[in-house]
């Protein structure tokens, strides 16, 4: 199958390569630039540990072909932060015990700072409904939405 | 998945064009449907033309007294459009109410509505609401679109462009989804415009359809109680480990309540 010549800017960097046109933007991401932060669970569309952001918008990358993002700039895991400069939602999680084995995670992220975005002081509904998205097999989500009532918390203050 | 080629062309005759040029073309919208069907190898096409990038096909208007929603419309967009929510509330509730934000973001009413999944929530908003589905060849009323299990009365090719919406002069929206994924187990969008009352009812069927004698008891008196005595027969409902006949026919009742207060609410 013919490959097809693709640009993307991931987290600032612009990446030139060419794929196969059912090549999953999760796979690109992770074994074509080796960034694989982005986690992949159920590669259907369900779990939501591959969600990155797409021009500024979460899209699930196991749902999105990589000639699809072909232009667009992809925030993924590793833009966020560091472990020596984290990232307030990434702060707060580490603070809150918001994961246990972790696998969730990249995508609980990605998720938390487009709610953080659209709405900086959102209620317990709030967050649930937005990471209505986003599966967790460990925590019962009670550390996560912790977390992000925190982030949302450590993020105003950081604005004030 | 089996390989294909891609297209991606930015404007709808391009798109057209491509799709006339193969044996075996499929357009991609949000692809939250499809995608995930190739990747089970339920799906398949030599062509995928891709509609993202076309910019003519996105976007909402208030005209002619209706609300007219381009077919690559995300669900986000037309949950938080001001035009929707002050023209037709219950149907900005409706996109915000499908499956999840990372949905919402991608998917399209034209995706929906074309891949006519017997769970999605647009077909009963288009059917409830008695739009009308603009093509590149054709308008198509709510009514004869919808015509079976995935089916549509869409022809080889034939794209959808824009979907009309009258302005009712009320309409609500009710819904009792599946918990993990927001499909409708049931869902019903009721409106009442000119003397005529719609009652569409999704999830309970191999596709949308109209609840006729509801129709009939709210044209004649718009309030919940108006459906008191109706039962919907469980004959042909779906039956799914989320939920058997007698209780989807159950649930068609109480969500055409909910939905008529819903609208009396707004």
């Amino acid at each position: 199958m013919e490959r097809e010549s693709i640009s993307v800017t991931v987290n600032g960097r612009t990446y030139e390569r060419a794929v196969e046109p059912r090549r999953l933007l999760s796979d690109f991401l992770r074994d074509d630039l080796r960034l694989t932060g982005t986690h992949v669970g159920c590669e259907h569309g369900v779990c939501g540990s591959c969600t990155v952001m797409m021009d500024g918008v979460t899209a699930r990358s196991c749902l999105t072909f990589a000639v699809m993002a072909d232009g667009a700039e992809i925030e993924t895991i590793e833009g966020l932060g560091s472990a020596d400069a984290m990232h307030p939602v990434q702060q707060a999680f580490w603070e809150k015990h918001g994961l246990q084995c972790g696998f969730c995670t990249p995508g609980m992220l990605m998720t938390a700072v487009e709610l953080l975005k659209r709405n900086p002081d959102p209620s317990v509904d709030d967050i649930r409904d937005a990471i209505s998205g986003n599966l967790c097999r460990c925590t019962g989500y009670q550390t996560i939405v912790d977390s992000i009532r925190h982030a949302a918390k450590l993020m105003r203050e950081d604005g004030a | 998945m089996y390989p294909f080629t891609y297209h991606r062309p930015d404007s709808l005759d391009e798109a057209r064009a491509r799709l006339a040029a193969s044996e075996d073309g499929r357009p991609l919208a949000g692809g939250m449907s499809l995608m995930p069907t190739m990747r089970f190898r339920l799906a398949s096409c030599a062509d995928l033309v891709d509609l993202n990038a076309i910019e003519e096909l996105a976007g909402i208007e208030r005209r002619n007294g209706q609300i007219r929603i381009g077919a690559m419309t995300r669900h986000a967009a037309v949950a938080a459009s001001p035009e929707v929510g002050e023209a037709i509330p219950a149907l900005a509730a409706l996109a915000a109410s499908i499956g999840d934000v990372q949905v919402r973001n991608r998917g399209t009413i034209g995706g929906s509505i074309c891949f006519a999944d017997p769970a999605a929530d647009y077909p009963a908003g288009v059917l409830g609401l008695g739009a009308t589905v603009n093509t590149d060849r054709r308008a198509v009323a709510a009514d004869d679109f919808f015509t079976g299990l995935y089916e549509t009365a869409l022809e080889d090719g034939e794209l959808v462009t824009s979907v009309d919406f009258p302005i009712p002069e009320r309409a609500g929206w009710a819904k009792l989804g599946n918990q993990a994924s927001r499909f409708a187990v049931v869902a019903v969008m009721v409106s009442l415009a000119g003397g005529a009352a719609r009652v569409a009812v999704t999830g309970a069927r191999t596709h949308v359809f109209r609840a006729a004698e509801m129709e009939a008891a709210l044209a004649a008196n718009f309030a919940a109680e108006a459906l008191d005595g109706i039962a919907m027969p469980s004959e042909g409902l779906n039956e799914d480990l989320h939920a058997d006949r007698d209780y989807r026919a159950h649930l068609v009742g109480v969500m055409a309540k909910r939905a008529v207060r819903d609208a009396l609410a707004r």
